[in-house]
């Protein structure tokens, strides 16, 4: 009986193609609009969460002043000193690493190709917090390090644009006023979500950047690495602690120095980008429930046009279930045929977006199967109510209608 | 007039009342009628007179207000709305006067509609199908909807329809009623040979007496009664 009711309603779909169509267009753009928006959601999510894992996990970021946007006004806090990284690293317990950093910029000149970058001094403790495999050469040595030698590792963004791509290590530039050999390339790291490009940088050692560029022993950022066996906000306050008696600031007065977690960063942005995701796909779930709406419409309309039809069928012998069973398959098959439409249209807006939005393209099976569970749901619920209004009709009123 | 046990139809004492109070309207006042086997009936009187009424109930498609409908045997006034489809499946056949095929479908997916109910495999679904188009001389038009064929060819499609379950009884409202002479003619010689060949019981409404001359016993009804039954020997040939 299964059989024959799928085939009447495939048939009547057959002979009313527009009428099916427009049916289904609410599925169709509601499924699509669901689908679209948590893959989308999810990559973007992806993405942020790629971008600041490139910055490092487990990693303190420290810096002076008061943090964004609330250093304003009084005298410029001091930087830190050379003897801060050494307090940090020898008398924080989950401590593993402390890379100070020393920024300058300049323009590297080889054989008349110029590129404008910037130079980050630091030291090697710097790869061990946030490892950056070479692509190819050599990380400096400890007497390199130690006495400062201008010996440079590049990034690949300044590969590309100073040695046309070709083989730089080996090679001697001019970097400001300074003369640098560069020792090594570093691997593609790609787009940081809110730095720029990672890729665009020369890193030195430290005392090279500091006597060559900077001119002082200042360090303006020190990346601290903790253990992955210590809770990231035990060791902060550690550090915290550390840092105002190494800066003398008394009790009361706030700190003139700030802490950042990448951990706490990345967990707030995942967050952020799960519940606008959860937004956005809550929006067109409604759109998901209109186009049932819709289908439930246009069944009624069918039915009242199909009355004769339906009295056809009651007088040659279908019983009541048998009508019913068609109206219903009939609003399955189609909303589960706009439900496919649809995930055809979202896979192809998805792929058509991803490269826009500059996101990975991802497929996800779970929310394809949930969105079309949904759009079978859909036609069973919307369906059920004009279904059996069709199979209730009286076959004496039904034949007799204009 | 055959007698009871030889009665494919019975109906004993039928009365139908529509509606309730003040707008109460009783369509049939206690009628009685026997039809037997392989008669071919023509019921003629004239509107509200409640031929139509006893029509629908000799369909299984209304049920009386009081009185008894035996077909085969069986009372069918107590049976339930299914229990009457599944009557109707097996054992009638319809034709209209508004032909009631479904559109935009071909002859031959019109004419499968019944076996499709019955729940016959396709291929001798369209074997079956294919011989009740032949039988109407339609075989050749089968790919045809019923906006591609002329009046005379709907209704002959419709007839198809209505005897592919070979029925034992074929009922057909006013067959001719929407077709020219020449069309109705035809129309009427085929039922004559379906009834004389393949011994199919036909009930017919009709108001033209040329029509109704074609059958062998004439049921006139008024005011919701049997008032006469006349018997013809031959067309147009009446013995009262």
């Amino acid at each position: 009986m299964f059989g024959t009711t799928l085939l009447l309603a495939l048939r009547s779909i057959r002979r009313h193609i527009l009428r099916s169509f427009l049916t289904i267009l609410g599925i169709v753009i509601g499924v699509g609009a669901v689908v679209t928006m948590v893959t989308l959601g999810k990559a973007t999510t992806a993405a942020v969460q790629s971008q600041i894992a490139a910055l490092g996990t487990n990693i303190l970021q420290i810096r002076p002043g008061q943090g964004f946007g609330r250093g304003g006004g009084g005298p410029r806090p001091p930087d830190f000193t050379p003897e801060d990284v050494t307090a940090i690293a020898t008398q924080i317990a989950g401590v593993t690493a402390v890379a100070p950093q020393a920024q300058a910029s300049a323009t590297a000149i080889y054989e008349g190709a110029n590129w404008s970058t910037t130079i980050n001094g630091t030291t090697a403790a710097y790869f061990q917090v946030q490892p950056w495999p070479l692509a190819s050469g050599r990380y400096w040595t400890t007497p390199e390090e130690q006495a400062g030698k201008a010996v440079c590792i590049i990034g690949n963004t300044v590969r590309q644009n100073l040695f046309r791509g070709g083989e730089a290590v080996g090679e001697r530039f001019r970097l400001g006023d300074v003369s640098c050999d560069v020792i090594g390339t570093l691997s593609t790291r790609g787009q940081a979500g809110f730095g720029g490009d990672q890729d665009d940088v020369v890193i030195m050692p430290i005392k090279a950047v500091q006597r060559r560029f900077t001119g002082s022993r200042d360090i303006r950022l020190m990346l601290v690495g903790v253990d992955q066996r210590y809770q990231t906000a035990g060791v902060q306050s550690a550090i915290t602690d550390l840092l105002r008696e190494r800066r003398t600031i008394t009790d009361g007065r706030e700190d003139n120095f700030n802490i950042f977690d990448t951990k706490q960063i990345s967990d707030t942005l995942t967050g952020t980008t799960t519940a606008l995701t959860r937004i956005v796909a809550a929006v067109a779930a409604i759109s998901l429930v209109v186009g049932g709406i819709g289908i439930m419409n246009i069944m009624l309309v069918s039915v009242t046009e199909r009355t004769r039809e339906i009295g056809i069928r009651l007088a040659i012998g279908a019983v009541a279930n048998e009508v019913l069973l068609q109206f219903l398959v009939e609003a399955v098959v189609l909303s589960c045929l706009g439900g496919l439409i649809g995930l055809v249209i979202a896979q192809a807006v998805i792929a058509g977006l991803t490269p826009l939005l500059d996101v990975p393209w991802t497929f996800d099976p779970q929310i394809n199967m949930i969105a079309f569970a949904i759009s079978a749901v859909i036609g069973v619920v919307f369906g059920y109510f004009p279904a059996r209004r069709a199979a209730a009709l009286n076959p004496i009123d039904a034949l007799r209608h204009e | 007039m055959a007698s009871d046990a030889a009665s494919l139809i019975a109906l004993r004492n039928v009365t139908k009342v529509y509606g309730q109070g003040a707008t109460q309207f009783q369509a049939l006042k206690g009628v009685d009628l026997d039809i037997a086997a392989g008669d071919f009936v023509a019921v003629m009187g004239p509107s509200g007179s409640g031929k139509s009424t006893t029509m629908n109930i000799l369909g299984c498609l209304d049920v009386p207000s009081a009185g008894t409908f035996l077909f085969r045997g069986h009372h069918v006034e107590t049976l339930d709305r299914d229990e009457r489809a599944l009557l109707r499946r097996r054992y009638l056949g319809f034709v209209f006067q508004g032909f009631n095929l479904l559109s935009r479908t071909t002859a031959l997916e019109n004419v499968e509609l019944p076996l499709l109910y019955r729940g016959d495999e396709k291929r001798a679904r369209r074997a079956t199908a294919m011989a009740a188009l032949e039988k109407v001389g339609l075989d050749r038009w089968w790919d045809h909807t019923p906006a591609e064929l002329s009046g005379g060819q709907q209704q002959r499609v419709a007839i198809a329809r209505a005897i592919v379950t070979r029925p034992d009884v074929l009922l057909a409202d006013e067959p001719t009623g929407n077709l020219d002479s020449e069309r109705s003619v035809e129309i009427m010689e085929l039922l004559t040979d379906l009834n004389r060949e393949s011994g199919i019981t036909v009930l017919m409404v009709t108001h033209e007496p040329d029509m109704a001359a074609f059958a062998r016993t004439v049921v006139h009804f008024k005011d919701g009664l049997v008032e006469r039954i006349e018997t013809q020997h031959a067309q147009g040939e009446k013995v009262s």
